[in-house]
């Protein structure tokens, strides 16, 4: 029997919940698999895991991001154990939303959260600490890491959780040993509104999907940012079934690097021709919060140490 | 007494309970430790505001519903846009459906399993176990079930987990008939499981052994929790009551006016903060009328409301009421599953409402402002807080989960747990499990609570003399 | 020591890099410290390369297209002045001064101006120091 392990780093458990999701089939996958640790569902602890010999784990899927030390030392270790280490879902993969933590410095956090957050009553200005009397907190880092950052991945799994068709494909590839899976095209492709999608587009203005009614049409034809065309494709476009434009939790399409400026060069060429400098630059900042928007999901990957500081 | 013990304790996990002995080798002090944060607080800041319900439900993947809402309904306020009658009830309809899959999660794979299994060995306490010791036919009721409830979730919300379809003023997405009547004969299914599952668990509740649970922690604190007009329990909408200790109305708020009577202190030894009632004030790890400490949850919830909205599990609650308030803190559990069988009949009963599959279902936004949104997540009062600048830009958020209100409580429930069990320092193994069991009966979502991290794993240091005496692990 | 930054410039064919020749030819003086990179036309720069200057190193990425209206893909200066300005704005989120980056118009003929809008940049990044990528 395979032995697998799932271990859940810095991250919301939805990826967690997402393998129960499985339903029905999670008791296939048992008869194929057996579960050697998987601390959110079964009594196995961080002992059995460091017990175990190395490369006795078949495959072992991390998800979550890297944001303590912690985390960061489970890792290495799953690394060590297993021979197939996986990146299961964005968190892992591409830092997904908690990455956007990135964008500010650890000192901003602590205040934020600790001593300038409104209900917070904090006279005496007490911030946690990693070191107290007789207690430890594991350091919490600097910024948020993707798994890729700290230890050697063989595959990934995208997805904000990896939505199911996209989870059972990569799990029939990935107990077959194989670490290559998932489609190469952009969400576009099998999209259901792609038939309204036009060959040209010309955008002049930006709408955000709740100023406007939708009318059922691609969204980018209504001039609504949609991430689609800088989307791996997969989940069968699940948000636009809902009538919500793709924010792009499969992160980008296979080989392109960056997702964000792939979408936004794209973007670009959909801005009217026929615009002058000063209308343009209006219908640009009509798109308000650039890495919140193209970036939602993978700012750990643009900024892997971080925010950047220009000393001027 | 010679213990060995691995240096590198903290490493175990995200959740982590330490337990210090005196001199004569009892209990002095006990802590739940959260060792994570993801800071939410800050990075919402400069998000458009209409991505906050798709954000913020990455704060939990247990519970995305309920952040996804709180966020929903501050937004409503913030751009003044009521939502439609339609969309507050397909809002609420899949709310239900969350409520169901999220109990059911608990229950069955989480801290039910040491409801039902008790003593079982290490390998065994999980859901398969679970299945081997109640039958396949259970196990895949269990299963089913919940698939049900999710796939109600995804019908409304677009996908299982994190939902996208609130939005400001309404939802994105209306019910057809054809989805409305799958919804209707899943709900039927999902009641009679609920009654099998109450049924499942009072075998257990006539037991000696629950009489022992039941005896480990009990707490007279305040109690919170969102209700209707009539005072009946409601998870998506409604006024805050908080109930005293003595059971009697303490005070019924607006959501929007819930941050005067809160506020937190932070502690040095976990990142997550402890909420109290500001009136009534911070008098440190203790219970009683003059302690500002409340809980929240199932029992917050069915402590400080009159009745259920629904016919069945109305019977259930006066049963669990007829004394009175309960402050046994296993009581969480009876609660959870009236709230189990409430949810899945008020998912049939809007099912049937006249005008569930209307498409009026969104109102249009107005100037944006300031927003609170305040659902009861399946963990507890859940608020969420913004004020957008006039781009629609998020300036602050902050957010109060459910876990961070229990967090006092919490840490008072493990340390009477500890007291009880361990005596002269003789710390056997049994202890864990006891301690940890008062510990679940929150189903704490540390997720949440950290807007960080995961539910289960859990250790216990123990110190003595200044040094750690024993650690002990569940079954270990 | 005085700080000789890195200056990537990615020049269209058609003009800003003949531009850039004419100013090399005519020995009109311009910095040695701008890497010129060659692309048929400046909107065929995708903000990716751009992100990727300064991941390799550079302190200020500079582009030069034709004036508008004498793209020889007719529109593709209009995309380019587009990335550039949505690139600023992440720039400036990520915590880099968005200075950094530049587009002008050059034609061929405008060897001066290349060599003054060159040296303008280069004092401008030598004003700001080193990228905070280099760190
Ligand atoms: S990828 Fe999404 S679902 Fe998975 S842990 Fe991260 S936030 Fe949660
Ligand atoms: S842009 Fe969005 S809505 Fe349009 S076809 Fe692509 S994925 Fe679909
Ligand atoms: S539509 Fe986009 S955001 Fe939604 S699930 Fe699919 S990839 Fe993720
Ligand atoms: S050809 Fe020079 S910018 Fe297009």
């Amino acid at each position: 029997m395979i032995k697998i392990a799932m271990y859940w780093g810095a991250g919301c458990g939805g990826c967690d919940v997402s393998l129960l999701g499985l339903h029905e089939k999670i008791l296939d996958l048992l008869n194929e698999a057996e579960i050697v640790f998987w601390p959110c569902a079964m009594d196995f602890k961080y002992e059995d895991l460091e017990k175990m010999e190395d490369k006795s784990i078949d495959v072992a899927f991390y998800n979550g991001g890297i944001r303590t030390e912690e985390n960061e030392e489970i890792a290495k270790l799953l690394r060590k154990k297993a021979k197939i280490l996986v990146a299961y879902g964005s968190c892992a993969t591409e830092g997904c939303v908690i990455g956007l933590a990135n964008l500010y410095d650890k000192k901003d956090i602590f205040e934020t959260v600790y001593l300038k957050n409104e209900t917070t009553k904090n006279d005496e200005k007490i911030v946690p600490k990693e070191e107290t009397d007789d207690l430890k907190l594991p350091e919490f880092l600097p910024y948020l890491k993707t798994l890729e950052q700290v230890v050697e991945v063989d595959a990934s799994i995208p997805g904000c959780p990896p939505p199911m068709p996209v989870l059972e494909d990569a799990l029939n590839a990935l107990l077959q040993g194989k670490t290559k899976f998932g489609k190469e095209v952009a969400l576009c492709d099998e999209c259901p509104r792609k038939d309204t999608k036009p060959d040209k587009i010309e955008i002049s203005r930006f709408y955000r999907w709740h100023e406007k009614e939708d009318n059922g049409d691609c969204f980018l034809a209504q001039n609504m940012i949609c991430m689609g065309p800088a989307t791996r494709a997969g989940c069968g476009g699940e948000c636009i079934s809902a009538n919500i434009p793709c924010t792009g939790c499969m992160g980008p399409v296979p080989k392109v690097r960056n997702q964000g400026t792939s979408m936004l060069s794209a973007i670009a060429s959909l801005i009217g021709e026929e615009i002058d400098e000063e209308t343009e630059k209006e219908i640009i900042n009509s798109i308000e919060d650039f890495a919140g928007t193209f970036y939602k999901f993978s700012t750990a990957k643009l900024l892997p140490e971080g925010r950047l500081k220009d000393e001027s | 007494m010679k213990v060995s013990i691995d240096p590198i304790t903290r490493l175990e996990g995200h959740g982590k309970i330490e337990i210090f002995l005196d001199e004569k080798g009892n209990v002095t002090r006990a802590y739940m430790q959260i060792p994570e944060l993801r800071g939410f607080e800050m990075f919402c800041r400069g998000r458009k505001a209409e991505d906050m319900p798709i954000i913020t439900a990455r704060i939990c993947g247990v519970c995305p519903e309920a952040h996804h809402m709180a966020a929903a309904k501050a937004l409503d306020m913030a751009y003044n846009a009521e939502p439609t009658e339609t969309a507050k009830k397909l809002r609420e309809l899949l709310y239900n459906a969350y409520y169901f899959y999220d109990h059911s999660l608990h229950l069955y794979f989480l801290g039910g399993i040491d409801v039902l299994l008790g003593d079982a060995e290490k390998k065994d306490r999980n859901v398969v176990g679970l299945i081997k010791k109640f039958g396949v036919e259970i196990g895949k009721g269990i299963i089913k079930h919940r698939r049900y409830a999710m796939e109600i979730v995804k019908m409304l919300g677009g996908r299982e987990i994190h939902p996208v379809s609130a939005i400001p003023g309404g939802m994105s997405k209306a019910l057809s008939e054809e989805e409305r009547k799958e919804i209707e004969k899943k709900a039927e299914s999902c009641i009679e499981f609920a009654n099998k599952s109450i049924e499942i668990f009072n075998d257990v509740f006539s037991t000696s052994r629950w009489n022992e649970m039941l005896g480990l922690d009990s707490l007279k604190t305040y109690y919170m929790g969102l209700v209707d007009k009539k005072n009946r329990v409601n998870y998506y909408d409604g006024d805050i009551r908080i109930v005293s200790p003595d059971g009697k109305e303490f005070a019924k708020i607006k959501p929007s006016d819930i941050l005067k009577h809160i506020e937190e202190v932070v502690e040095e030894w976990t990142y997550v903060k402890f909420p109290y009632l500001k009136k009534v004030g911070w008098k440190g790890f203790v219970d009683g009328k003059e302690s500002g400490i409340y809980r929240v949850g199932p029992l917050g919830r069915i402590n400080s409301a009159d009745g259920m909205n629904t016919q069945q599990a109305m019977e259930k609650f006066n049963e669990f009421r007829k004394d009175g308030l309960v402050h046994e803190t296993f009581g969480y559990y009876q609660a959870r599953l009236i709230e189990l069988l409430n949810s899945a009949e008020r998912m049939y009963d809007l099912a049937n409402d006249d005008d569930i599959t209307s498409t009026d279902i969104r109102n249009m936004p107005s100037e944006p402002g300031e927003g609170i949104g305040v659902v009861e997540a399946a963990r507890g009062t859940l608020i969420h807080h913004y004020k957008l600048n006039e781009k629609g830009i998020v300036e602050e958020a902050n957010m109060i989960v459910a876990t961070t209100n229990n967090n006092a409580a919490i840490n008072m429930s493990v340390a009477n747990a500890a007291r009880k069990v361990i005596k002269n320092g003789k710390v056997n193994d049994l202890l864990l499990n006891k301690v940890e069991s008062a510990f679940r009966c929150y189903d704490p979502c540390l997720a949440c609570a950290s807007h960080a991290i995961g539910d289960t794993p859990i250790i216990a240091n123990i110190y003595w003399k200044g040094k750690l005496y024993k650690r002990l692990k569940k079954n270990a | 020591m005085s700080f000789e930054p890195k200056i990537v410039a990615f020049l269209c064919n058609w003009c800003a890099y003949a531009g850039a020749d004419m100013a090399g030819t005519s020995r009109l003086k311009y910095p040695a410290n701008v890497v010129p990179i060659r692309v048929m036309c400046s909107g065929r720069i995708d903000a990716e390369f751009i992100i990727d200057a300064f991941e390799k190193g550079a302190d200020g990425v500079f582009i030069g297209g034709c004036h508008p209206g004498d793209c020889h893909y007719v529109s593709g200066n209009y995309r380019a002045r587009r990335r550039v300005e949505m690139v600023k704005k992440l720039l400036s989120q990520m915590g880099v001064n968005e200075k950094r980056l530049r587009i002008e118009w050059v034609s061929a003929t405008e060897g001066k101006k290349f060599a003054t809008v060159i040296e303008e940049f280069v004092d401008e990044i030598k004003k700001l120091g080193p990228s905070p990528w280099r760190k």
